[in-house]
């Protein structure tokens, strides 16, 4: 499959040589009274891999959101580049994907519809150019069959390669990820793996991918970073973060399952 | 307190979408598909029961009438009060109640779970604004709707009147002599005031949906509640437009 994806014409990206990076710069966000991010700092340098690792429930997805300007910062800025990312004019200067953890395709559109929807908004080329790519990425990710169908129709894991060939046909400088094997089987992540680290060649387009998946972490990243309680506990190299002596990070990364003593049993010990 | 700054921040939001959605007018000629659907879906939905609804209130209108005109022998004057209420009020109101209930309730309940279920935010992050995408369309193609709609809410209610004077045995009017007084004491003017009423009410009313639909927060049980608070709005929006709008008018 990835021989595939080498053979297509991805090469001929629009904005090629003109990547961004992300700088975060002491973001904090509150919901209310719940604080959801603390204090974060990070920079993704322009053509890089970074991933987010941490666990349920600990921001993940509200700073990519952040990243790409759908949340405001409490306090602290994200730039993309030079831009202010929660300035809307911004998408318009910097292209960005994301791909939704729920997938978040037009429910009312045909998968290929949903795929051709922003070059055709856009103008980027004529009806049959636009084919050429929707059916380009529909291809990479196994989905010829569901061309026509609407998302109502579709399984989990078709949701999220639909949308990861929506956001593929984009043709972005700036790819956000969140969980991208979430939902597939184990040699559809290793394609997705695959198409996320060729992309990256072939463009030079910067990566962040949100993920639990520790493979996916390991083996493309170029830094990464992990995020509890909406702190960054650690951050660097996947060699570095593996060396790290924290226990929490340990435990994170290498939970051993116990039979005899589970946790939630521990957990309920605690209470009492 | 909060009352009220809630309702003064929504009708702010509300002018807010339609100076953002009337930036993108140039854009309207290569989105004709969508709207096309729009007036298609706009008609489609209101036609049948626009039809049934005015040939009854002209019948029942003309009923009323003739009981009680028949006592001061004005009898012969039913199809100007017919023709002159239709065309002026009843027939722009229903049309616009009806837009409300049908028309209305469903773009809510479209552009709110587009917003619950993050469609709203794939297109801004897409760069696709949702005023140009999914508000333009609608705005335009209630506008060229309304007055259709308008017309056959008239006609059906003037010919309802007709029958009605014709065939009830203590009015007994012709069509003949109904329609001469119809026409005879009606101006086109009276019938461009109903159309302009009509044209008022359909934006209004669309505004108001997209405005509350895009503008649900939460989960899918708050789809029900802005499709509930749309609908209201807009029939409160109808009811007191109307009183402006005839006091211009007038
Ligand atoms: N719109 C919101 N309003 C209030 N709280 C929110 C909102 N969005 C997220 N949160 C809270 O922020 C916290 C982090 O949520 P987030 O979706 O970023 O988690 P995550 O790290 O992506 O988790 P997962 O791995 O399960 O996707 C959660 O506790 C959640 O309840
Ligand atoms: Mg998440």
């Amino acid at each position: 499959m990835s021989s595939n994806f080498a053979s297509t014409a991805y090469t001929a990206a629009p904005f090629i040589g003109k990547t961004f990076g992300v700088t975060v710069n002491k973001l904090s966000k509150k919901f209310g009274r719940t604080t959801v991010l603390r204090d974060i700092s990070l920079e993704v340098k322009a053509g890089e891999i970074f991933c987010i690792m941490g666990p349920s429930g600990s921001g993940k997805s509200v700073l990519l959101k952040h990243i790409v300007g759908l949340e405001r910062p409490t306090s602290g800025d994200v730039k993309i580049g030079e831009f202010d990312a929660s300035d809307p004019a911004t998408r318009d200067k910097v292209h960005l994907a994301l791909v939704f953890q729920a997938g978040a395709l037009f429910n009312s559109l045909s998968v290929y519809d949903n795929l051709a929807l922003y070059p055709r908004e856009h103008r980027l080329c004529n009806e049959s150019g636009i084919r050429d790519r929707v059916m380009n990425a529909l291809t990479i990710l196994s989905l010829e069959k569901a061309v026509k169908k609407f998302p109502s129709e579709l399984s989990g894991g078709m949701k999220k390669r639909v949308a990861i060939a929506r956001a593929l046909v984009m043709e972005p400088q700036l790819l956000l990820y969140d969980e991208p094997t979430s939902e597939l089987d184990p040699v559809m992540s290793a394609t997705i793996i695959e198409i996320i680290a060729t992309l990256r060649e072939q463009t030079a387009v910067t990566t962040i991918v949100v993920t639990h998946d520790r493979a996916l972490a390991f083996s493309i990243a170029d830094r990464l970073a992990i995020i509890m309680d909406g702190r960054i506990c650690a951050i660097g190299t996947p060699a570095e973060v593996k060396q790290s002596k924290d226990p929490a990070i340990t435990n994170f990364l290498n939970p051993v399952i116990d039979l005899k003593n589970p946790r939630f049993k521990q957990l309920e010990n605690n209470h009492e | 307190m909060n009352q009220i700054k809630l309702v003064l921040g929504n009708i702010g939001g509300t002018i807010l979408l339609l100076v953002r959605s009337l930036k993108y007018i140039p854009t309207l000629p290569r989105q004709f598909p969508r709207f096309i659907e729009q007036c298609y879906f706009i008609g489609y939905t209101t036609l049948p029961i626009v039809t049934i609804l005015s040939f009854f209130i002209g019948s029942v209108l003309a009923l009323q009438s003739g009981y009680s005109m028949e006592n001061f022998g004005a009898k012969q004057f039913i199809g100007t009060l017919v023709g002159l209420s239709m065309a002026r009020e009843l027939g722009p109101m229903m049309v616009s109640i009806l837009l409300a209930g049908r028309v209305g309730s469903a773009i809510t309940a479209e552009l709110a779970s587009m917003k619950v279920y993050q469609e709203v935010d794939a297109l801004e992050t897409m760069s696709i604004p949702p005023e140009r995408m999914l508000v333009l369309p609608r705005l335009a193609a209630v506008l060229v709707m309304m007055p259709v709609l308008a017309i056959i809410a008239n006609l059906c209610g003037w010919y309802g009147g007709a029958i009605v004077c014709q065939y009830t045995h203590f009015i007994s009017v012709d069509s003949e002599a109904y329609f001469a007084a119809l026409k005879h004491f009606m101006k086109p003017q009276d019938i461009v005031d109903g159309l302009l009423k009509a044209e008022v009410f359909g934006f209004a009313i669309v505004l108001v949906c997209c405005y509350t639909g895009l503008n649900t927060r939460g989960g899918p049980r708050e789809i029900g509640a802005s499709v509930t608070k749309a609908v209201v709005t807009s029939l409160i929006l109808i009811l007191v437009l109307d009183y402006f709008v005839t006091k211009i008018l007038l």
